[in-house]
């Protein structure tokens, strides 16, 4: 399960981008949200890129 | 929040400065990982940074840190690891601060190969000044100072490093950041003088300036650059062309700075004359 800490998002991208299973999107705000969880298979890349650390992802 | 964040940043000083997609905060987060993964001593590790966007790291971090003067921090360090052996040293430099001002610093410590870790920042600028070209700007880049188009060849890191002395080098990049941290990991446990290159992005200070797109566009181009030193073992040469090598690019053995020293030291205290 990916959590996002909107306190901390910059809205780079980054994550949006590299997610293998395209599982995250920027919402009006410019920050970071999860639009298809289902997808989300934890492998925790986007928590690894994050420059911002606002992603932990639960196993 | 993470368990690595948690437990080894300062966390009331988060959200840190750096812009939007600055590579910084990956490098440091491996960082952060590496010294996880190696379960070092909070209180026994001391982080040592210059001045730049990357230095401003050691304000961040939850061990003893200075954030020293431009280009200084081995310097300091290499005081610190003298009068404190038993400490794990690491230093925390930008391109800029490492091989522009610092870089005599930089041969030297190398050359004494004093076991200290050296994670150099490279986002090929000055990003702290505004985009100025450093050492490691690339030749043709532009920069505030060569709008025209850089006319100078870059260092190569690891070469300097190498020639220089170090017996741990190596290179990675934001992108492969499972990699980076262990690379970091194993410059850290290396005893001796190690250095490891981390290919980051700039994307206000150079980016923009070079029309490279957004943040995850130069992580693309750190991707493609990249090629490991194993694949490209079995490549020929014209493979190579324009790419860079990624991974622990060398490794040695060799008598260690402080533990030199330390003997010169029980010699003289055991009453003994040096030969
Ligand atoms: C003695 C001295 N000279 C110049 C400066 C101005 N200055 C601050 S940071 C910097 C360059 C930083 O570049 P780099 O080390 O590559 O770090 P980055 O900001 O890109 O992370 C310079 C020239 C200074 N602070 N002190
Ligand atoms: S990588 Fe981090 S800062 Fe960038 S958009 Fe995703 S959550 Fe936000
Ligand atoms: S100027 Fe460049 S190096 Fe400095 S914080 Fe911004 S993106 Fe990072």
């Amino acid at each position: 399960m990916v959590v996002i800490n909107e306190k901390l998002c910059k809205g780079c991208l980054i994550c949006v981008e590299f997610c293998p299973k395209n599982v995250l999107s920027l919402n009006k705000l410019q920050k970071a949200t999860v639009k298809n969880s289902e997808n989300c298979i934890s492998c925790g890349l986007c928590e690894l890129r994050c420059p911002d650390y606002a992603i932990t992802v639960r196993k | 929040m993470n368990e690595i964040i948690k437990k080894y940043f300062r966390n009331n000083k988060l959200p840190h400065i750096w812009c939007p997609g600055c590579g910084n905060g990956i490098v440091l987060g491996a960082l952060a990982r590496a010294v996880d993964k190696l379960g070092l001593d909070q209180n026994k590790t001391a982080v040592i940074s210059g001045i730049g966007c990357s230095s401003r790291s050691t304000g961040y971090l939850d061990f003893d840190t200075i954030h020293t003067a431009h280009g200084r921090a081995l310097t300091f360090a290499t005081g610190l690891k003298l009068a404190r052996p038993e400490l794990n040293v690491i230093v925390i430099t930008g391109d800029g601060d490492c091989t522009a001002i610092g870089g005599n610093h930089f041969i030297h410590a190398a050359r004494r190969n004093i076991d200290i870790t050296t994670v150099i920042f490279n986002n090929n600028i000055y990003g702290m000044t505004g985009g100025q070209y450093s050492p490691l700007t690339p030749t043709k880049g532009k920069s505030t100072t060569s709008p025209y188009g850089h006319i100078e060849k870059p260092f190569d890191i690891p070469e300097l490093a190498i020639a220089a002395g170090a017996t741990y080098v190596a290179r990675g990049t934001t992108y492969h950041t499972m990699e980076l941290s262990k690379l970091i990991a194993n410059a850290i446990e290396h005893k001796g003088f190690s250095v490891v290159e981390a290919l980051s992005s700039c994307p206000i200070s150079f980016g923009r300036q070079n029309k490279l797109g957004n943040a995850p566009s130069m992580m693309k181009l750190l991707k493609e650059k990249a090629i490991s030193i194993k694949a490209a073992e079995k490549l020929p040469p014209e493979k190579l062309a324009g790419k860079y090598l990624i991974g622990e690019l060398f490794r040695k053995q060799l008598p260690e700075y402080t533990e030199e020293y330390q003997k010169i030291i029980n010699n003289l205290t055991e009453g003994g004359q040096m030969q």
